[in-house]
């Protein structure tokens, strides 16, 4: 043994000793705790398994495998070496018949021959210009939308019917009319102005029934009144009645005029007309002709103002739209309810024959021949004049002309002008047509007949003044009563000269009338402001019931009875128009006696109290009651 | 003067609203809040009440509707266009 010199020297014990010397594979080289950061415990882990792999020699070379592509790529750039050759050499001197893939290998014998490589292929990709992507958009307005809900119930439907049947006729009258494009232009700007005014005045018609309805609240207990209460106490006063007062009606225009004239509409028997004016001489002004319902007696239905006072008005019987009136100032007018204006619709002037003085009295008559309407008028100027509405103007015919003596003498020469007469008051009797009576200033009352002009029939003294009122009986056909300021009130059977009663109410009294239920019964205003109720059936002598019903110093200028409803109305000279209920005792109709019937009870009951003149026998007349309504309404 | 007026002018009346056919005030004397209010709740129950008497016979049609409470009353009138509410205090 050669001992190198730095060799360890050890004893013979030690150098026997076994050491054991293990291979493995480790690497003492490599690193035995590398740590790792890992990112899913965010800690540092060691790492168990080490590589232990120790590279000793590493060198890149060049070298190819010569059956690789590149090498066969080389190869075949350089040129074939004789090697390669050989194999080849083979197969040309085969023989031609051989398949294609020796052909094709005859042909690739100048080119390497090529395996197609299934298993490794490369797979070329060449990146082109992309176009840079633009993104463009648009927004357009959504197609209007809106939320349309009806509901399918069957009075919509019937009114689409109705919409389109109008407007087919509208269209069918279109057609017939000739229409001018300047017709068109203009209705459609009337259409364009009705939709657009919002106007609060459209609301007219909802406005007066909400304004009804209010007043019937107000007016509740009126109303219950108006139409329920019977005085019950009737039967504890004998045979007296009373009067209830119920609504009170004014117009605040009309100060300083006092009612001239009431009426009751025939048609629709809760609106009458109350003309005002002045009856006195020197305070005359102007005059107002207004229309009150009972449905609202806070204010006027119609209103129409008049430059001179109405003294007297009446309502056409059929048409109960046409108002005639009559003046202070001696003309006459026609109002039309229907068509809207302030004016008349016919007035007489001096050129058609207004009267010449105040007209007391003016009564619609039954249609002449060729159906226009007419009218008669009496005035102090002493005519009794017929009009005659004629298209669109007033004819006249004086009727009859009032005379003191009674008689017009015809054309004497030279002889004084018979004095003229001043018609105060004419009625027309409800069944004779051309027999009426006039009331004249001087007190008497003539009986004429409308187709003898120069002659009165009778001629009655009847009063000291002025006649006020006449009125015939709306049953008997032969009785009539008068009244008068002097303080009296007559009544009279024509035939007969001097009056059949006399009532002496020691007031000058303003007005009389007629009960329309009881042939019996009737009314008087007085200027005291008493009502004055007779019932000549019942008390012959006095009467049933007088009352006051306004303050003193108030002077009632006139009555009338409502055709149906159990009350009356009374005007005063302030203006105001009251209306009273009659009280049960006040309306008993004469009872009925099964053998006769009901219409000539009534005459025969009237005819009985005319005592004295009983020895004439009462022909069998028939007329008109009063209708089943009316009963009824009266009977409660 | 106005029926418009006029009925505002009488006793008890408490306010007067006029409302047009889509449910809208387009008069009315009472605060605005109260207004709204009515002319909402009254808009619907015309309709209803107005669809009711037509459905049963479209050839009629209302004429006014009155709610009477214990406090007030309440009358309204259809028209074509538009209805009208009165609130009256009919105790007065």
């Amino acid at each position: 043994l050669i001992k190198p010199a730095d060799q360890l020297e050890l004893t013979e014990a030690e150098l026997k000793e076994e050491i054991t010397r293990v291979l493995t594979a480790n690497n003492p080289h490599a690193p035995q705790n590398i740590v790792r950061w890992s990112f899913k415990e965010r800690t540092y882990k060691p790492i168990l398994v080490i590589d232990q792999l120790a590279v000793h020699f590493v060198m890149e070379g060049s070298l190819v495998h010569q059956d690789s592509d590149e090498g066969r790529r080389q190869m075949a750039k350089e040129g074939h070496n004789s090697v390669m050759n050989l194999p080849f050499v083979g197969f040309p001197q085969s023989s031609p018949i051989e398949d294609r893939p020796d052909s094709s290998a005859s042909k690739t014998d100048k080119k390497e021959l090529k395996i197609t490589n299934q298993f490794n292929f490369s797979e070329r990709a060449s990146q082109t210009l992309n176009n840079p992507l633009r993104d463009k958009s648009c927004h357009t307005e959504p197609p209007p939308r809106s939320n349309f809900s009806a509901t399918a119930t069957q009075w919509e439907i019937y009114d689409a019917y109705v919409e389109e049947l109008q407007k087919q006729e509208k269209n069918k009258e279109k057609q017939k009319a000739i229409q001018t494009k300047e017709n068109d232009d203009k209705s459609k700007k009337i259409m364009l102005m009705e939709t657009q005014s919002n106007d609060v005045t459209k609301v007219g018609k909802a406005a007066k029934i909400l304004e009804r309805m209010v007043n019937q609240n107000l007016f509740d207990d009126i109303i219950q009144d108006f139409k329920y209460f019977e005085d019950e106490s009737d039967e504890f006063r004998g045979q007296k009645g009373t009067l209830l007062p119920l609504w009170k009606f004014h117009y605040d225009k009309s100060r300083g005029l006092s009612v001239t004239a009431l009426c009751w509409n025939k048609k629709y028997q809760d609106l009458f007309a109350v003309g005002m004016g002045s009856y006195d001489f020197n305070k005359q002004g102007h005059g107002m002709l207004v229309f009150y319902t009972l449905k609202n007696p806070s204010f006027p239905e119609y209103i129409y103002l008049t430059t001179s006072g109405v003294l007297c008005l009446d309502i056409h019987d059929q048409h109960s739209y046409l108002v005639a009136v009559g003046f202070y100032d001696g003309c006459v007018a026609v109002y039309n309810l229907k068509q809207k204006g302030a004016e008349p619709v016919y007035k007489s002037t001096a050129k058609t024959g207004k009267h010449t003085d105040p007209v007391w009295q003016v009564h619609w008559q039954n249609d002449d021949m060729d159906n226009n309407h007419n009218f008669y008028s009496v005035s102090s100027d002493g005519r009794v004049v017929s009009w005659t509405l004629v298209k669109n103007e007033l004819v006249f015919t004086d009727i009859i002309r009032l005379t003191l003596n009674g008689v017009i003498s015809e054309g004497p020469e030279g002889a004084q002008q018979p004095y003229i007469a001043c018609g105060t008051a004419f009625d027309f009797h409800k069944q004779i047509d051309y027999l009426f009576l006039v009331g004249t200033e001087e007190g008497k009352i003539h009986k004429c007949s409308k187709t003898y002009s120069s002659q009165f029939l009778e001629t009655y003294d009847a009063h000291s003044m002025a006649v006020d009122t006449v009125k015939w009986n709306h049953y008997h056909p032969k009785v009539f009563i008068s009244c008068s300021s002097d303080w009296t009130v007559k009544i009279w059977d024509h035939t007969i000269n001097t009056p059949v009663f006399t009532f002496d109410l020691n007031v000058a009294v303003g007005d009389v009338s007629w009960a329309p239920y009881s042939s019996t019964v009737f009314a008087a205003v007085t200027t005291d402001g008493t009502v004055h109720v007779f019932d000549l059936s019942i008390n012959k002598y006095e009467a049933l019931c007088q009352q006051s019903v306004v303050a003193k110093k108030t002077k009632l200028t006139h009555l009338e009875f409502n055709p149906i409803h159990p009350i009356i109305i009374v005007g005063d000279d302030r203006g105001y128009i009251i209306s009273l209920k009659l009280s049960p005792n006040l309306r008993k109709e004469p009872k009925v006696r099964a053998v006769q019937s009901f219409q000539t009870r009534i005459s025969a009951d009237l005819q009985n109290y005319i005592l004295f003149r009983e020895d004439k026998v009462m022909p069998d007349i028939h007329y008109s009651g009063p209708t089943k309504h009316g009963r009824k309404q009266m009977a409660h | 003067m106005l029926t418009h007026s006029r009925i505002q002018g009488q006793k008890g009346v408490q306010g007067i609203i006029i409302v047009n056919s889509e449910g809208i005030p387009i008069k009315t004397t009472l605060d605005n809040s109260s207004t709204v209010q009515y002319a909402g709740l009254i808009h619907q129950l015309v309709m209803k009440a107005r669809s009711t008497v037509r459905d049963i016979d479209p050839q009629n049609d209302l004429t006014f509707m009155r709610v009477r409470s214990k406090k007030n009353e309440i009358m309204i009138a259809p028209d074509k266009d538009y209805f009208l509410i009165v609130i009256q205090n009919p105790s007065d």
